[in-house]
């Protein structure tokens, strides 16, 4: 993360629309955050001071980083290039996703929350995200991967570049 | 039995997310009526009379909610639409937003013309970012259509319509903590009094509904609340979307008339147990509802009343089927996990209560826990329910664990040991 970040063209493009769609411009912390992300796949305390620098007034970065700590969505610290996100909430267990966590961890050597070295892989468990009845499934970026054995997870995997 | 389908009857046609498919099925005829031949009075009173309750969790009646917006009041009023599907085992507003996600927003357009709001808000869970996709672009397309911004169809009235995308809380799918997060802050739950109602988003009036209950709502004006009113049981009017999930050969999202026996949900829509398990028990309602044994299930019908009778709820319509190899001691230990990790750490009950409660089960669970942590579960859930807190957070973590507990006893006390030795 270089210190001197600012919005990439299309952020700012998106930044100028959300300044007309919301009467308080505090709304524009969370989407804020996420363009931050989109550009640098993380957000930095750096980034967050100039999302508060850009919002300006009363807006400081003890807010922006109050709500970046909150939400889960936002990765404090750099993931892989596939973040892997699997389902381990009561639907999923039933359904059997444990054995995927395992598949997984076990196949690139690294233990659920961690990295691989080369910065490819992010394996973290998470909480429900609404495909139960699809279970045991799995979110690598954005994207849904749904009625998962371990055999398809290994398609998957391969088919990453 | 088949479906009703009234919400999802277009489902699975090709481009059913366009206007162009939603118009060509007489799409926006019921925000054409009520923005050009209906008072905002009549579009309440008419959802009244239909009886449509909130399909997002609480069950309160719709119109009542909106009579409840001061509309001389001099401040501007606001709409929003809670899309932040949260609940363990829920994924039925995936379907309306991703597939039919217009319908839902002619639903809005009537909603703020009924409480006087020029602005309205879609707050989508982060995850979604189909939805989110397909929200756009109904949003988009609306505009383009005239549908929204000003003067909409010449009727003379405005609304502008924006997305907000939530960001992994759970907490966001309480209707203050949604309004809070809408604001740019931390997710965490209001004081209720005052309601939205009266000081909401940026202080100001406010509606919150769920997706279902405003697709549901251009349905009502459409066909009138009559016809509404004659699908289910006398108080629980109309159909629902049930998302079913767990070891049934048809898993899935199923509508169906309020009423309809839960057996009748699970046997012939969902084809029954898959592998020929046997049925262990159902929770009917979202993770956060007590769980209903298969001797009970077999006498609950899917309606308020029934789910009250059985002291259960119908919350966001999530049906969750454990079967007779489902670990009920691990299924337990998930959730109340859950409910620790998503507790916003306002209230001591909740914030403490969640961790204890998970971690005794945790230990339960290992193998390691002692009769003394079964009964602590017990007694310290006492003091995380009924009002203690701002939101029902930790009312949830109790109705997900102790019903639990006290109905599959011997199972979690086979797991004790005699006499913990070991300083914990």
């Amino acid at each position: 993360m270089l210190m001197s970040y600012k919005f990439s063209d299309k952020s700012e493009k998106r930044f100028q629309l959300l300044q007309t769609q919301f009467p308080d411009k505090r709304s524009l912390i969370l989407p804020c955050l996420y363009l931050v992300q989109t550009d640098e796949g993380m957000v930095s305390t750096e980034s967050m001071e100039y999302i508060a620098n850009r919002i300006g007034s009363p807006i400081e970065l003890a807010h922006v980083y109050g709500v970046a700590t909150f939400y889960t969505m936002y990765n404090k610290k750099q993931v892989g290039k596939f973040h892997i996100q699997i389902c381990e909430n009561i639907s999923c267990y039933i359904m059997g996703n444990d054995n995927i966590t395992n598949h997984l961890c076990k196949k690139f050597g690294i233990k659920k929350g961690e990295t691989t070295p080369d910065k490819k892989f992010t394996v973290t468990g998470v909480q429900c995200l609404g495909a139960c009845g699809y279970a045991p499934m799995m979110q690598i970026n954005e994207k849904y991967y749904e009625n998962l054995s371990l055999e398809e997870v290994d398609k998957i995997i391969n088919s990453l570049e | 039995m088949p479906e009703t389908k009234v919400l999802t009857k277009y489902r699975g046609e090709k481009d059913s997310h366009t206007i162009s498919h939603y118009k060509s099925k007489g799409g926006y005829e019921a925000a054409k009526k009520a923005l050009t031949s209906m008072t905002s009075d009549q579009i309440v009173d008419e959802v009244k009379k239909s009886g449509l309750r909130g399909r997002g969790g609480a069950g309160f009646p719709t119109g009542m909610k909106w009579s409840f917006i001061d509309k001389k009041s001099t401040k501007p009023k606001y709409l929003v639409c809670n899309a932040d599907e949260g609940e363990p085992g829920t994924f039925k507003d995936r379907i309306l937003l991703e597939e039919l996600p217009h319908q839902m927003v002619e639903g809005m357009i009537i909603a703020a013309k009924a409480i006087d709001a020029h602005h309205a808000f879609i707050y989508i869970r982060g995850e979604y970012t189909l939805s989110i996709d397909r929200v756009q672009q109904a949003v988009d397309e609306a505009y383009a259509a005239g549908l929204l911004g000003k003067n909409i169809l010449g009727s003379g009235y405005d609304l502008e319509m924006a997305l907000y995308q939530g960001a992994g809380a759970y907490i966001c799918g309480e209707e203050t903590a949604l309004i809070n997060s809408l604001e740019g802050r931390r997710g965490h739950p209001r004081l209720k009094p005052p309601f939205p109602a009266v000081a909401g988003l940026y202080g100001c009036p406010t509606v919150v509904n769920n997706v279902e209950t405003f697709s549901a709502v251009t349905h009502i004006i459409q066909n009138g609340s009559d016809w509404y009113a004659k699908m289910g049981t006398p108080k629980s009017t109309g159909t629902r979307l049930f998302s079913v999930s767990g070891p049934v050969k048809n898993p899935g999202v199923f509508e169906i008339t309020l009423g309809t026996p839960l057996m009748t949900l699970i046997n012939e829509l969902c084809g029954g147990m898959r592998d020929g398990k046997k049925l262990r028990g159902i929770i009917p309602g979202g993770s956060s509802v007590p769980i209903l044994t298969a001797k009970e299930c077999e006498t609950a019908n899917m309606d308020f009343e029934s789910m009250a009778d059985h002291k259960t709820m119908l919350g966001s319509g999530a049906v969750i089927v454990l079967a007779e190899d489902t670990d009920i001691v691990e299924t337990t230990f998930r959730l109340a996990e859950f409910y620790a990790h998503e507790s916003c750490g306002q209230c001591t009950p909740c914030r403490e209560g969640t961790h204890w409660v998970a971690g005794l089960l945790h230990k339960i669970k290992d193998g390691h826990g002692t009769q003394k942590d079964l009964d602590l579960i017990l007694s310290l859930s006492v003091n995380m329910e009924g009002g203690t807190t701002i939101c029902p957070l930790a009312d949830a973590c109790v109705g997900a664990v102790r019903p639990t507990i006290l109905k599959y006893r011997s199972e979690f006390e086979s797991r004790l040991i005699k006499e913990n030795k070991h300083v914990a």
